[in-house]
């Protein structure tokens, strides 16, 4: 693990994909494609997700861990496809199927901060994700 | 640092055995280069989740694609099978599938076809196709086949799913790094149990309690039992293992005594293990409790999430046995094609059936697109003795409730929610 620069970017291990930026969408909660999401309506299903009824379409969505299946590896894709996906997933611990997910989905993907990164960024912040590099910047506060 | 290969791989890699091994060598660099992967290890056998819920249209074009290539180039190298399908073309209609669902799945199935890969279509393929064996490095991809080949049957594998699998399947490799290692199969967390599961349900329950409390996929717990006087069968130690992977995304676990990394009761541990609190029968009833309603409708009993072996669907079709489902409850159970075989071949498909319950074979309730198949036939209260599809089905819109497979049938008959 690695760790935070200044006050405004964490480095955290080099991740997958392209350099994006986008509006982030925070919760100290955990993810799964198939167990948390309605990926018709592109908004968290789950009732128990601190994120339920928010939609993720086109946001830097930050989350704790990887929960949850396999099936991800697939959806990620999926919903990219039908522009109905995140624009990158921060994660303070992947596991191998977002990273399997991501790879197949040229989704830009990091994880293993030194800090919580769902306490680093708030909500609406706009934040930009830099893979090779392996950090996450903030460029815009809420 | 990037990932080694020799030089068979690289030339995979750089396109000389055509674009599927090349796409497939791509994608085993990239995540390889994720985890720190030093090398990759080559694989016995490939277990493949490609649902079509999953795969979409998108994915679908996807394998069509990688099936357009010659024989030499897109078929697989090691042995491939499949996890449960999306639709049994004997019933889809019943269940509210359309004829559009139906199609997609049939040219999944074509395209699968055409690399090579069996199309057996079960989640227990370690107890039905062809169980791992200790050290046996593997690429499985469901979560429930991980943690039993992991953990019961000693082999090493990390969840691979759907992409990661094919290529895995395309090259023979996999990427060296998490559960392929010793140091990542060492036990993190201790829990003792200090009462014997008495059903499914429970053993579950006891997954999902363990599972709630891993940080992340690299945890692994111990679970000590108090006694191992009645040691857990496949089918408990089934149900125990996919609950603990879907709640915790946790791929292994050691159990002294029972599991063979750990059969003379010593387990390597990391430097600083956890002792977590111990766990007894009134933390598993708790947990079951907590998916009770106020109320006692139930519009739908299901048996799956994992496929039901055939010890399983006998001892269910036992208690339907000359019984009647209520009317207005609807039972499903999903088997894989080889225990529908066997069920049909010694009577057990016509006594559960008899009582107006429905035998699925090779899918599982939710790989079969759950939301669509609710709204259509207006189930809303879903009933079942596995945590794991509790732990699924809330995210579909139903509201799941756990009970033992006695309460589940006793429901089924009386048209409400019994315990």
């Amino acid at each position: 693990m690695t760790g935070v620069t200044n006050s405004g970017i964490l480095k955290g291990h080099a991740g997958i994909g392209k350099i994006v930026r986008g509006e982030a969408l925070v919760a100290s909660d955990n993810f799964s494609a198939r167990y948390d999401l309605d990926r018709l309506k592109g908004v968290f299903s789950r009732p128990q997700h601190k994120l339920f009824g928010h939609s993720y379409v086109d946001k830097i969505l930050i989350l704790n861990a990887a929960k949850g299946g396999v099936a991800s590896a697939w959806m990620l894709k999926e919903m990219v496809s039908r522009n109905m996906g995140p624009k990158a997933l921060i994660l303070n611990f992947a596991n191998p199927i977002m990273a399997q997910g991501a790879a197949y989905a040229d989704l830009p993907l990091l994880d293993r901060f030194e800090f919580d990164v769902t306490g680093f960024v708030e909500n609406g912040d706009i934040v930009e994700v830099d893979p090779a590099a392996g950090t996450l910047t903030i460029v815009g506060e809420k | 640092m990037s990932i080694r290969l020799s030089s068979y791989e690289q030339e995979m890699l750089e396109g000389k055995f055509g674009w599927p091994r090349q796409f497939a060598m791509e994608q085993i660099v990239k995540v390889g280069n994720f985890f720190d992967a030093e090398d990759c290890v080559e694989i016995a056998q490939v277990h493949l989740m490609a649902d079509t819920e999953s795969l979409g249209e998108d994915g679908v074009l996807f394998l069509e694609k990688l099936a357009g290539y010659s024989e030499e180039q897109r078929q697989v190298k090691v042995p491939t099978v499949t996890d449960p399908r999306g639709i049994d073309f004997e019933h889809y209609k019943a269940l509210g599938q359309s004829d559009a669902q139906a199609e997609l799945e049939q040219r999944a199935i074509d395209a699968f076809r055409a690399l090579g890969v069996m199309m057996t279509d079960t989640c227990i393929n370690y107890q039905t196709i062809m169980p791992p064996v200790l050290g046996e490095h593997l690429a499985f991809g469901d979560t429930g086949s991980t943690i039993y080949a992991n953990s019961v049957q000693g082999a090493r594998t990390n969840f691979q799913g759907g992409p990661s699998a094919l290529a895995s399947a395309l090259t023979g490799r996999a990427p060296r790094y998490g559960f392929h290692l010793d140091e990542c199969r060492r036990g993190s967390k201790i829990f003792k149990v200090n009462d014997r599961p008495d059903d499914f349900a429970q053993w579950g329950a006891l997954g999902g309690i363990i599972g709630r409390q891993m940080n992340s996929y690299w945890d692994v717990p111990v679970i000590e039992l108090a006694s191992l006087d009645q040691r857990p069968n496949s089918d408990e130690l089934k149900h125990f293992g996919a609950a603990l992977a879907s709640y915790g995304s946790t791929p292994l676990f050691h159990m002294p005594g029972v599991t063979p990394e750990s059969a003379d009761g010593r387990v390597a541990l990391v430097d600083n293990p956890q002792t977590m609190a111990a766990i007894s029968k009134d933390d598993i009833d708790a947990f079951i409790e907590a998916y009770w309603p106020a109320d006692d409708v139930v519009d739908v009993v299901v048996f799956a999430a994992p496929q039901l072996s055939l010890i399983e669907i006998s001892a269910v079709a036992d208690l339907l046995d000359g019984r009647q489902t209520h009317e207005k409850v609807a039972v499903i159970a999903t088997v894989s094609p080889e225990v529908k075989s066997a069920a049909d071949r010694m009577g057990v498909t016509a006594k559960f059936e008899a009582s107006g319950a429905l035998l699925l074979q090779g899918v599982c309730f939710y790989q079969m697109c759950a939301r669509e198949i609710g709204e259509a036939k207006g189930w809303k209260r879903l009933l079942t003795n596995s945590a794991k599809l509790v732990n699924i089905i809330g995210g579909y819109g139903y509201e799941p409730v756990l009970a033992s497979l006695e309460n589940c049938v006793e429901s089924a008959i009386k048209g409400r929610l019994v315990r």
